[in-house]
């Protein structure tokens, strides 16, 4: 490895002689015959492999800062290595599983586990878990976080993990004390995006008000996504001392910072905006009826009204959707004479012209924006009614999205009680939004239901959205009581062929990874 | 056995199948649904009843001293998915207390126990002395044929000059290995194969090649002078030639920590070799066993990173005191207690140096380095010594590592000091297992 080995020349000149060839360089060189030149080479070549010295080292990487969270125990770790190592599962081809548990499922909820526990990540693991959060978005902000220090510090030296460095996840850099404010001011002009967001976060944590004078102190010189990330971070927390910068940022270059500083003002219902929004509502929409604005003026175009609607859409219907779903819901009990929000919606408000669905399409909206649970309640309506006779909206990912915005509790009982009144075909987006481990009446009334498709006669696969779903979010504890459900017996008589063994294997998967998930959430817990 | 920190991880249990389906069927198999009756005793075995379509469960019992394994599936595979899914088991949620086995697993244990309790020696064949000197005889003179045709050959391409090597491709050296196969000489073949790769690896090809050349030039002039030399070298050379080691080797019992175990296939993908690195507690001698894979199998022997077994280990003769077979077992594999200390990067290079004296064509020696520092580069990897200006290059493949390794070294390490254990050789060291800082358990870079 020392090039300044004695008698390097020498082995310059045997391999200047090697490739001429000796036929080409008689009469001259240190060798005459081949033989001779192969002997005068060995000797140096074991010369040279006995006499090897180290090279000179490089520049030292800088250490990882340090991190003070705790690993995992031993068990816990092991899991998670087996986890990672079956993210690319053998196990997920096709539409029939096995009994196998799908571990790709399970590392999602392992992770989360982990973060509630405040654990780091084994340090030896945190190249597969930035490969993981390479692989899958969905994962990343929980893999990103466990990896913590240890995986920033890493990303900055393998550009395949450079994502880790703009991922916005927060929270794993060191950061400095709120209170330094030089040293808040030299992160945030030198630090990478992520620990910028990070530290944004934390200055707002300690200081509303701090937040936007810092962003004010680069805003002209950030790029335009990098804006509209910085602007998508103040959703958390949102308040009214946020106003004044939104309301700058509605005269923004870029069109998408405008509509999301729009978007968020909106969510103010104190605000400039969402007053400038509630006015021109109101001047369209009343007992007597509706009519839709005319034209789209400026002021509508500066408070981020978007002026050309998409095709096959109604201009007028266009505008009269973005006026209703910005102005704050608070606006209409007195424009309806009191009446609640049930009542208005019940309302047969303008039926004949047919803005009805328009109108309520908007206040479905407007509810998921400024997070109202007894706007969101009245436009839901019943669970047991048909989701076409309901007061809001069909859709079920808007459904989905309304739900969101009630209490855990009653989320889990608008679901259980859905399920109950129409099966699982159309449940999957909504048992999405419920918290888990589900509540018992909704794990009870999804185990019912399968068992009432099984006893339907159909395949088990037809439900595998749900029953994956399942294996994500029943509670353990309902392990024992699925048991019975395990035992395959024999088809019923106008059953497809075999469903009854395929339905059994898929009970028996569902146990088993309910087993599984409560002996990884048992090794998660400190020692 | 059945304690924590004694089970395997679920990749050394996969490590075991024979195949890809296997390894599938297994994994599907290694959750407690179908299982039933699992139990382990204290001296190294786990039992368990699986529901399979059938009425009767199979009965599924491991040797994990072995591994050895034994089914009533009618599987040929070898393990079978049982087996595998009950280690998987096992490796995930432990059997619980160590217990009695139960009838069907007992008698198969108590037979193997009483199998490995008969001395090695004594089964051997009464020897045809005569005979065995003839065969040994007729197969020196076609080796000798061999290295003579060889000899001509290296001499025609230093004669022609290697200029002209990168032209001329591969199909010429193929067949002189492929001659040199037919002299029954499979040492120099597989020398003669690397040797037609070199002009397509890249700059500095020519001096690789002469290098290459010129040691597999002293192997036949060794081989034709082999009365001469002083016997351990002698054997140094015979099995570098390729042919198989001739009377026992010595025989060293100590608690042997098992450093390393990887695999390497051959470019054909036929055959699948194993290496262990073993290291003596006791006597602080190193060893290396090998195992083979026929096509599409993997090696029977596996023996986890970091366990410690109490054995007797025959080492071959010649090649520098590495090459070295398992014999008896005295006990169940442990958990070792510590980290074995490290050389410096001059240290190592030494040893390496030390050991060409037994064995000049030796591509590297097992070291301990530590404490060292993994230094990564967009050029090539480093491991310096924690203190002054010295380090070791890090050779991008070899050792039939990726560079995932390297990056959970570097993981590991964070930027500071650890012990890692690889091969130092003339390109450099690779690392093979590292203890991060404060921990005795050691991580297998894959």
């Amino acid at each position: 490895m020392d090039k300044s080995d004695e008698g390097y020349g020498e082995w310059e000149e045997l391999v200047a002689a090697a490739l001429l060839g000796t036929e080409r360089r008689r009469g001259g060189g240190p060798a005459g015959s081949p033989e001779a030149l192969l002997d005068a080479a060995a000797v140096h070549a074991v010369r040279r492999r006995a006499g090897l010295r180290p090279a000179e080292a490089g520049p030292r990487p800088e250490p990882a800062p340090r991190d003070p969270r705790p690993a995992p125990p031993e068990a816990a770790g092991h899991r998670l290595a087996q986890l990672l190592a079956g993210r690319s599962g053998p196990v997920n081809g096709g539409g029939r599983r096995g009994t196998a548990p799908d571990l790709t499922e399970l590392l999602p909820q392992w992770l989360a586990a982990a973060a509630r526990h405040g654990y780091r990540s084994p340090a030896a693991l945190v190249p597969a878990l930035l490969d993981a959060a390479r692989a899958r978005t969905d994962l990343r902000p929980q893999a990103l976080a466990l990896a913590g220090t240890r995986g920033l510090w890493l990303a900055r030296m393998n550009p395949d993990w450079r994502f880790a460095l703009r991922g916005g996840s927060g929270g794993t850099g060191e950061l400095p004390e709120v209170t330094d404010r030089a040293a808040v001011e030299r992160l945030w002009q030198e630090g990478l995006f992520a620990e910028r967001v990070a530290l944004l976060g934390a200055v707002r944590a300690h200081e509303a008000a701090a937040a936007p004078r810092l962003l004010m102190t680069t805003w002209a010189t950030e790029r335009a996504e990098d804006r509209l990330m910085f602007l998508d971070s103040l959703r958390v927390g949102l308040s009214a001392g946020d106003e004044p910068f939104l309301e700058a940022a509605l005269g923004d270059r870029s069109r998408n910072v405008r509509a999301t500083a729009a978007e968020l003002l909106s969510a103010l219902p104190d605000s400039a905006l969402a007053g400038r929004m509630a006015e021109r509502a109101l001047a369209c929409v009343g007992p007597e009826g509706v009519t839709p604005p005319a034209e789209c003026d400026a002021g509508m175009l500066r408070d981020g009204v978007v002026k050309r609607p998409p095709a096959g859409r109604g201009e007028r219907a266009w505008w009269l959707g973005q006026l209703v779903e910005a102005a704050p819901l608070s606006c209409w009990r007195e424009r309806f004479g009191g009446l609640g929000p049930a009542e208005i919606v019940a309302l047969p408000v303008a039926a004949g012209d047919g803005w009805t669905e328009e109108l309520h399409a908007a206040w479905c909206r407007a509810a998921v924006r400024q997070r109202d649970a007894p706007w969101s309640r009245a436009l839901l309506g019943p669970a047991s009614a048909p989701p076409a006779a309901g007061p809001g909206t069909a859709s079920l990912a808007e459904r989905a999205k309304l739900l969101e915005t009630l209490p855990h509790a009653e989320r889990a009982e608008w679901v259980a009680e859905f399920i109950r009144a129409h099966g699982l075909s159309e449940a999957f987006q909504l048992l999405g939004v419920c918290v888990v481990p589900w509540a018992g009446a909704l794990g009870q009334a999804v185990v019912d239901a399968l068992d009432t498709a099984r006893d339907a006669g159909s395949y088990p696969w037809s439900f595998s959205g749900v029953m994956g779903l399942a294996e994500r979010c029943l509670d353990p504890a309902e392990a024992g009581r699925l048991e019975a459900l395990t035992t395959a017996v024999e088809d019923l008589p106008d059953a497809a062929p075999g469903a009854a063994a395929y339905w059994a294997e898929a009970f028996q998967r569902l146990v088993s990874t309910l087993r599984l998930r409560a002996a990884m959430l048992a090794e998660l817990a400190p020692a | 056995m059945t304690d924590q920190g004694d089970r395997w991880t679920a990749e050394q249990v996969l490590d075991l199948a024979p195949d890809d389906a296997s390894r599938k069927a297994g994994g599907r198999l290694g959750g407690a649904g179908p299982w039933s009756q699992i139990g382990g005793s204290a001296s190294g075995s786990v039992w368990g009843l699986c529901k399979g379509s059938g009425s009767k469960p199979y009965r599924t019992v491991v040797d994990l001293t072995g591994p050895a394994y034994k089914c009533s599936c009618p599987s040929r595979k070898f393990p079978c998915k049982h087996a595998l899914g009950l280690l998987l088991l096992w490796s995930a949620e432990g059997v619980g207390e160590p217990g009695e086995a139960p009838e069907w697993a007992a008698q198969w244990l108590a037979d193997r126990a009483a199998k490995a309790a008969r001395p090695l020696g004594g089964r051997a064949a009464p020897v045809d002395e005569e005979g065995a000197r003839k065969r040994a005889e007729r197969r020196a003179a076609r080796v000798g044929a061999g290295v003579a045709e060889l000899e001509q050959r290296l001499a025609d391409l230093l004669r022609g000059g290697l200029a002209g090597q990168e032209q001329v491709g591969y199909a010429g050296w193929e067949e002189t290995a492929a001659r040199m196969v037919d002299a029954q000489a499979p040492g120099l073949a597989s020398r003669v194969r690397e040797l037609g790769t070199i002009p397509s690896c890249g700059p500095g090809w020519p001096a690789r090649m002469l290098e290459e050349a010129a040691l597999l030039h002293l192997l036949d002039r060794a081989w034709l002078g082999l009365a001469g030399l002083p016997e351990e070298l002698a054997a140094t050379v015979r099995s570098r030639v390729g042919l198989p080691a001739s009377g026992e080797g010595e025989a060293v019992r100590d608690r042997w920590l098992v450093l390393a175990q990887y695999d390497t296939v051959s470019p054909d993908g036929r055959l699948t070799t194993r290496r262990i690195w073993l290291h003596g507690l006791a006597g602080g001698r190193p060893a290396l066993v090998l195992d083979f894979g026929p096509p599409g199998r993997p090696p029977g022997l596996a023996l986890p990173v970091g366990r410690v077994l109490e054995a007797e280990v025959h080492f071959r003769p010649g090649s520098a005191g590495l090459r070295a077979d398992l014999g008896e077992r005295f006990a169940a594999a442990a958990p070792c207690a510590g980290v074995p200390a490290g050389v410096s990067t001059g240290a190592a290079l030494e040893a390496y140096g030390e050991a060409l004296r037994q064995d000049p064509w030796l591509e590297s020696w097992p070291v301990v380095l530590g404490p060292v520092v993994p230094i990564p580069g967009e050029l090539g990897w480093q491991l310096a010594d924690a203190e002054g200006t010295s380090a070791l290059p890090v050779p991008l493949t070899g050792g039939g590592r990726s560079r995932g390794g390297l990056w959970q070294l570097a993981a590991l390490s964070g930027g500071g000091p650890v012990t890692v254990f690889g091969e130092c050789g003339h390109r450099g060291f690779t690392p093979l297992t590292a203890w991060q800082p404060g921990s005795t358990e050691p991580v297998a870079l894959s």
